[in-house]
């Protein structure tokens, strides 16, 4: 099967500045969703299942979703990170999952897999910003 | 699941596989980034461990 994902196989394209921002829109709101728009299939369909999946491992071993406080930094960090995921999150406090067991063995794990799951979407959004631009 | 070193490997495949995936373009290049990152965060972790095995905390 050709997904043809690569460079090498497609020359770069500039995209308007608008739409550049609507794939970076679609991209954290689905994670992969602005490589698909971008034809990247192969990466793209990776990242759909890779970092929704890996946000609900971190539900799955108890993980917590960190409300935005200022007056806790590190906390207010967590949230940010945590909100990088996209729908996933939305779908998760829509459904009041994510409230985080701490006697849990694998609460610090889930908390792990929740924010690493939401900061990895960040660098796919800024992969999926760059093919947008024209740089890659 | 309660076993450190099975969340660690699970942590560690889905961290490879995304980052190799960003950073390579061809498939096999991927592969071939992926398995050694994955590779250097199990060998880290083996390290990191027994490392602090003298300093019980």
């Amino acid at each position: 099967m050709s997904t043809k994902s690569t460079t090498a196989e497609r020359g770069r394209a500039t995209t308007e500045p608008g739409t550049v921002a609507l794939v970076c829109l679609a991209a954290w709101l689905v994670p992969g969703a602005g490589h698909l728009w971008l034809k990247r299939r192969q990466k793209g369909l990776i990242f759909l299942i890779a970092l929704p999946l890996m946000f609900a491992v971190g539900l799955w071993l108890n993980g917590r979703l960190f409300p935005l406080e200022l007056s806790d930094p590190l906390v207010f960090l967590g949230a940010i990170a945590n909100r990088g995921v996209g729908a996933p999150y939305i779908v998760a406090r829509m459904m009041d999952m994510g409230a985080g067991l701490v006697t849990a063995a694998s609460y610090e794990y889930g908390n792990t897999f929740l924010m690493t799951a939401g900061l990895l979407n960040f660098l796919v959004i800024l992969d999926a910003y760059d093919i947008a631009a024209g740089r890659k | 699941m309660t076993s450190h070193f099975l969340l660690m490997v699970l942590f560690a495949f889905f961290v490879s596989l995304v980052f190799a995936v960003l950073l390579r373009d061809e498939p096999r290049e991927q592969l071939r980034t992926g398995a050694m990152m994955f590779g250097a965060f199990l060998v880290a972790a083996i390290v990191a461990g027994w490392l602090m095995y003298p300093f019980p905390l």
